[in-house]
C-alpha cells in the first residue's frame, strides 16, 4: 500500500448539525457570498482524502511564543495566557503533525492589518500570529496575549466577542478547518452573530475554551484548554 | 465519541497568518508551487472571486492541493524548502483576482480527468467552500466520473479555460460565489 493510498481512506461526512449554514443574516456578510444552490455530493477519493504534510521546516523555534515572536524593544502588552489543547479525530485518534495556525487582535483588539481602522493601539511588539505542530498525541500549545474584544460595521454598536482565530490541517483535504476560539464567560457570545452562524447551542459551546487551573502557570500566565475535533475515519471501518 | 469543531468565519484578518508576505514574515506556502526544477509542464491558473451582485471579493483566501506531474500527491513537508509540496494559498487582492504559478497535474487515477481540488475562504462564510479545478484542454474530462456527476449546464464552471501566452499556458478560472452562473461546490 503506498503513502498515497494509506492516506485515502473514507472519511465521514460534514457534520451539518454542528457546522454553520452558508447563509445566516443576522451576519450581513453572508447575504451575497452564500451560495444559492446546494452543495453538491462528492465521492471523495484520493484528492480529497490526502493533504499536505509540513514538518520542523514549516515551524521556527518561536512561532508558537506570540509573546515573543515579534518583540522589537520591549514585551508584548496585555494579560499573558497559555492555550493548548490536543488535535483530534471524531474517532478520538490524535492528528499528529498537524499544522496549527493561529491568529488574534492584541490587547486593545487591534489587529495587525492594513485594513483594521479600529481606533485602538497597535502593539509594536506584537503581532497576533502563531503557529506550530501537534506532538504525538495531537498536542499543541501557544503561548500569547488574550486578545480584547473589538467592534466591527455589522449593525449598530456590533462587538465582537474576544477571540482566537485557529486554521488546521488534518490527515485529509476534506478535514481541512478555519474556526475560532472564544473564552469562558464572556457576556458578548449571545450578542455574535458570528459566533451564532453556529446555530446549535451544543455546538457553539465546543467553540468556547476551558479556563484551567493545571495549566496556569504561577506567577506567569492564565491557562486556558482548547481541543479540536477534525473530520477523520470514523470508528466503525469503512470499505474503501 | 468526539464531535467534529464546528467552522468559522477565516475574517478579513488573516494576512499577518495566512499569507504574511506583506507583512515581513515568511509564510507556509505561497501562490508559487513551482521551484526551478520542477518538472511538468508549467501553467499559471488565475481568476477572480466574485460575489452574488457580481462585485469582487478582495478579502478571499484560497488553498490550492494537486498532484504533481506525474499524478503524486507529493509528502513533502511545506515552509522553507524548494521542493514542489503540492500545496499553495493566495489571497485576492482589491480587484478579487488570484493566480497560482504551478504544473500541470497528472491523472491520480485512470478513471480521473486532471484536476486540482481548492478550498475558499472568505470573511462572510462561515464555512469554506470545496471546489475543483479542471482544464479545457484534457480529453479525459467528458468521462471523469466527477465532472460527469454534475449537472452538465453548471459542468463548465469547473473547468479552467486555456489560452497560450508567450509566457505559457494560463488558465483562467473565476468562482461565483453565489447566483445564476455559480461554481459548483461539493460537499466533499
Ligand atoms: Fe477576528
Amino acid at each position: 500500500m503506498s503513502a498515497g493510498r494509506e492516506a485515502a481512506k473514507k472519511i465521514g461526512p460534514r457534520d451539518w448539525s454542528g457546522h454553520p449554514p452558508y447563509l445566516y443574516l443576522p451576519y450581513r456578510s453572508t447575504e451575497f457570498r452564500a451560495p444559492s444552490k446546494p452543495l453538491v455530493p462528492l465521492a471523495r477519493a484520493i484528492s480529497e482524502l490526502t493533504a499536505p504534510v509540513f514538518g520542523e521546516s514549516s515551524v521556527g523555534a518561536l512561532d508558537n511564543d506570540l509573546t515573543r515572536n515579534a518583540v522589537k524593544n520591549g514585551a508584548a502588552l496585555g494579560e499573558r495566557i497559555t492555550v493548548s489543547g490536543r488535535i483530534l479525530e471524531e474517532s478520538g485518534r490524535p492528528v499528529r503533525g498537524a499544522l496549527v495556525e493561529i491568529w488574534q487582535a492584541n490587547a486593545a483588539g487591534r489587529y495587525v492589518h492594513v485594513n483594521d481602522r479600529h481606533d485602538a493601539p497597535l502593539d509594536p511588539n506584537f503581532h497576533g500570529a502563531g503557529r506550530c505542530l501537534t506532538g504525538a498525541n495531537g498536542e499543541y500549545r501557544f503561548t500569547t496575549i488574550r486578545p480584547g474584544a473589538y467592534p466591527w460595521k455589522n449593525h449598530a454598536n456590533a462587538w465582537r466577542p474576544a477571540h482566537i482565530h485557529f486554521s488546521l490541517f488534518g490527515n485529509a483535504f476534506a478535514a481541512r478547518l478555519v474556526t475560532q476560539m472564544y473564552f469562558p464567560g464572556d457576556p458578548l457570545h449571545d450578542l455574535d452573530p458570528v459566533l451564532h452562524c453556529v446555530r446549535s447551542a451544543a455546538a457553539r459551546q465546543r467553540l468556547v475554551a476551558r479556563f484551567s487551573m493545571e495549566k496556569t502557570q504561577p506567577e506567569r500566565a492564565l491557562g486556558f484548554e482548547f481541543d479540536i475535533v477534525l473530520r477523520g475515519p470514523q470508528a466503525t471501518p469503512l470499505e474503501s | 465519541m468526539p464531535q467534529q469543531t464546528p467552522s468559522q468565519t477565516v475574517g478579513p484578518f488573516f494576512a499577518i497568518a495566512l499569507t504574511p508576505e506583506d507583512y515581513g514574515f515568511q509564510p507556509i506556502a505561497g501562490c508559487e508551487l513551482t521551484a526551478g526544477d520542477t518538472p511538468g509542464e508549467r501553467m499559471r491558473i488565475e481568476g477572480r472571486v466574485l460575489d452574488g451582485r457580481g462585485e469582487p471579493v478582495a478579502d478571499a483566501l484560497l488553498d490550492l492541493w494537486q498532484a504533481d506531474c506525474a499524478g503524486r500527491y507529493p509528502r513533502v513537508p511545506g515552509g522553507g524548502g524548494r521542493a514542489f509540496t503540492g500545496f499553495g494559498r493566495c489571497a485576492t487582492d482589491a480587484a478579487g483576482k488570484f493566480r497560482f504559478l504551478t504544473v500541470k497535474p497528472g491523472r491520480v487515477e485512470a478513471s480521473q480527468a486532471p484536476h486540482a481540488v481548492l478550498a475558499v475562504f472568505a470573511r462572510g462564510l462561515p464555512g469554506h467552500l470545496f471546489t475543483r479545478i479542471y482544464f479545457s484542454d484534457e480529453p479525459g474530462n467528458a468521462t471523469d466520473p466527477v465532472l460527469s456527476g454534475v449537472d452538465a449546464a453548471r459542468r463548465e464552471t469547473l473547468i479552467a479555460q486555456r489560452r497560450d501566452t508567450p509566457d505559457g499556458a494560463v488558465y483562467r478560472f473565476d468562482i461565483r460565489l453565489q447566483g445564476g452562473a455559480e461554481t459548483v461546490f461539493f460537499d466533499a
